[in-house]
């Protein structure tokens, strides 16, 4: 009888379902690849499907974050692949013009340069979306095709080759030995994190996605507000094209971050984030890139054949989304009023928000 | 209502320019060519309308590169488009060379079936259809006049063949695991390197030679880096690679090293194609042999459509030149790589 409370709090988690998923995804993977779970050193860094998965998952984690935000003040953001095109194919079409392509200086203005193209996308982003009264599909599917075409005027069409070892850490180089990458999107989270948590500014990101004009009238600049969470959704994208092409040392503008940007709504949606905007949540987003790496990884390792890949990968997606919807789970499984609960917080946040527009405008300045 | 009327005005006035830029696009093109045409042969200009797969690889940058200056110097008016493997991009792009009454088409398919009704729509207009590189599988042959390109079942043969050379070479002894990195689901050169390939294993190599894992790499580094990672994790005894192009094999040559492993030595690597990247490859030996795929068919595509033009009749299935390469020619043919 006393589990009984406990057991109900946890379902009713809303990182529960979720992480459900991975575990029984991982698990999976056990009977067919026996020593899936094993990590070992090779040449002095770790080694395993585990460190694959986080390696490989890095940067739809990213991606999906920076998507989370935008989701969560009521928009979408479709440019990212192009963004992680085009991030890469410049900073690797700068780094092979060099002639020491392993110095220091040389690959941080690389990056750099690669970052400012991606905010530049973002500012673009944000503007239409804030400014002109775009719809956010519309105003990011400008740069989701066009970008493309960008990036591979930028590579000329070809694959860029580089040879550079510092640039190489950042998404395929180790550190502790563990992928550099795991540190640079741990960094980026608990950013994050703390931004959004520790400051009001989720709240205010939350508020602008629940209803904007009523943000507006309680004096949030919901505008500025938007514009800011395009660039860093594109900031973010432009991590991942860097760590994309490090990867593989080497810049492709036709098919670096193709379809991603799908693959991070669909990240999103399983961390429990609502697609209408006002509530979101990090944590689920981490754990919705790592279930959809995990599925790919998983795809590979129990050799489904390539015709259904995309079949498998359809009805597991399929099963998770309805596993997480309280209305399907109270029909299958019966019982309880599941949701209920939920639909308090819903109502609770904003109200909060419009309680305290002094508290809120103080944050802003800092 | 001014705003609407100032909209229709400008709209109009937007079209009226589009149009006028159209023509004097047209003009430009046309007398550019006429000058280059008196020098080719002179009588009538032909234009040719080229529906690209993508860019996917440097393959196929060196395909379009070739098809381009092969226009160019034959004097045909180029229509090239790039379909970015998209099946609808380039039926549209076929569609807008029908609509504009180019004298000849040529395209890459991106995959094997589902041309029919646009070609029907081609051959109504009395456009001749010429394929380029991958073929499609239609109920009717009359939809296009010939194929050129590679013989992908054949390359997949001269892999097979190719890896006997490489395990004798190594002296090596026992099972032959292989993985194999598969190209684009569904694409001709993927399904057909398979196939070709597997001829090979089924009729020689029944007992000693197996594929253990296969998997899509969709022809990227990435796709192929990622696959091979989870191929060293499930069948950690694999011992031969055979990828279905260059860029996969350099991909998974990345994650056979981070497992810990020599690419060239504890696995042996075939791939297909022959870009200048698994060229370099090779010579560092990593890659062990390379069976190649000759993209440079654009001087052989400008004659075939020369002759198309002209009602000529000709082969059904034109093939491209090409050749094999091991380590020992690699270092002597980098220099000669064009793509």
């Amino acid at each position: 009888m006393t589990t009984t409370p406990r057991w109900r709090a946890l379902t009713h988690h809303h990182l529960f379902w979720p992480v459900a998923v991975l575990v029984v995804l991982l698990l999976v993977n056990v009977p067919f690849t026996p020593d899936f779970f094993s990590v070992r050193m090779t040449d002095g860094h770790l080694y395993g499907s585990l460190v694959s998965i986080v390696l490989f998952g890095s940067p739809l984690i990213l991606v999906a974050v920076g998507m989370t935000l935008v989701i969560a003040t009521g928009g979408i953001d479709l440019s990212v692949g192009a963004v992680v095109a085009i991030t890469g194919a410049l900073a690797c079409s700068y780094l092979s013009d060099q002639a020491d392509q392993a110095a220091v200086s040389g690959v941080l203005l690389a990056m750099g340069l690669g970052l400012l193209a991606a905010v530049v996308c973002g500012l673009w982003n944000g503007f239409l979306v804030a400014r002109m009264g775009i719809q956010p599909i519309i105003a990011t599917l400008i740069i989701m095709v066009a970008g493309r075409g960008v990036a591979q005027l930028i590579t000329d069409g070809q694959i860029i080759t580089v040879n550079s070892e510092p640039y190489k850490l950042i998404g395929g180089g180790y550190w502790l030995t563990l992928p550099f990458s795991i540190f640079v999107v741990a960094v980026v989270v608990a950013v994050t994190v703390v931004l959004t948590r520790r400051t009001a500014l989720g709240l205010l990101v939350e508020s602008v996605g629940g209803n904007a004009e009523a943000s507006r009238l309680v004096g949030i600049r919901s505008r500025r507000i938007k514009i800011m969470v395009y660039v860093f959704c594109a900031l973010c994208a432009g991590i991942a094209g860097l760590m994309i092409s490090s990867n593989t040392s080497a810049a492709d503008g036709n098919n670096a971050g193709l379809w991603i940007e799908l693959d991070a709504i669909l990240a999103v949606v399983i961390g429990g984030t609502s697609l209408l905007g006002g509530r979101f949540s990090i944590g689920g987003t981490v754990v919705g890139a790592l279930v959809i790496q995990t599925l790919t990884t998983t795809i590979y390792t129990i050799g489904v054949p390539t015709q259904t890949n995309l079949v498998f990968k359809a009805a597991v997606v399929i099963i998770v989304c309805l596993m997480q919807s309280p209305k399907f789970r109270a029909k299958v499984f019966g019982g309880g009023r599941f949701g209920g609960k939920r639909g308090a917080h819903q109502v609770a946040a904003p109200a909060d928000t419009a309680a305290e527009p002094g508290t809120v405008r103080k944050m802003e300045v800092s | 209502m001014l705003n609407r009327r100032n909209f229709l005005t400008a709209a109009v006035g937007v079209a009226v320019a589009g149009g006028l830029a159209a023509c004097a696009k047209e003009d430009d093109s046309s007398s550019g060519s006429s000058d280059s045409g008196n020098g080719g042969g002179g009588g009538k200009k032909i234009t040719l309308g080229f529906a690209q797969v993508g860019s996917e690889s440097g393959w196929r940058t060196a395909n379009t590169k070739s098809v381009k200056e092969a226009a160019k110097e034959a004097g045909y008016t180029l229509k090239f488009s790039d379909a970015q493997q998209k099946q609808e991009n380039q039926i549209s792009a076929i569609r807008s060379y029908i609509a504009q009454k180019v004298d000849v088409i040529a395209f890459s398919p991106v995959v094997v079936t589902g041309w029919d009704a646009v070609l029907k729509e081609a051959k109504t207009a009395k456009i001749p259809v010429i394929l380029t590189d991958r073929s499609i599988e239609t109920s009717d042959d009359s939809l296009y006049v010939s194929f050129i390109g590679s013989d992908f079942i054949d390359e997949g043969r001269r892999a097979g063949r190719m890896l006997e050379t490489v395990l004798k070479k190594a002296g090596h002894k026992g099972a032959v695991k292989i993985a194999q990195l598969e190209g684009t689901t569904g694409a001709a050169p993927a399904l057909e390197r398979a196939k070709g390939f597997k001829e090979v294993m089924d009729a020689d190599h029944k007992d000693d030679w197996k594929i253990v894992v296969s998997q899509t790499g969709d022809f990227t580094r990435a796709g192929g880096k990622q696959v091979m990672a989870a191929f060293l994790q499930s069948d950690p005894d694999i011992n031969v690679l055979y990828a279905h192009n260059d860029d996969m094999a350099l991909g998974a040559i990345q994650s056979i090293e981070a497992a810990g492993k020599k690419p060239g030595k504890d696995i042996l690597i075939i791939s297909v194609d022959g870009v200048k990247d698994g060229f370099v490859a090779m010579s560092e030996g990593k890659i062990n042999g390379i069976v190649e795929c000759n993209p440079l068919l654009g001087p052989q595509l400008m004659d075939l459509v020369k002759k198309v033009d002209a009602g000529e009749t000709v082969e059904r299935r034109i093939k491209t030149k090409e050749g094999d390469f091991l380590q020992e020619q690699a270092k002597d043919a980098l220099p000669t790589r064009k793509y």
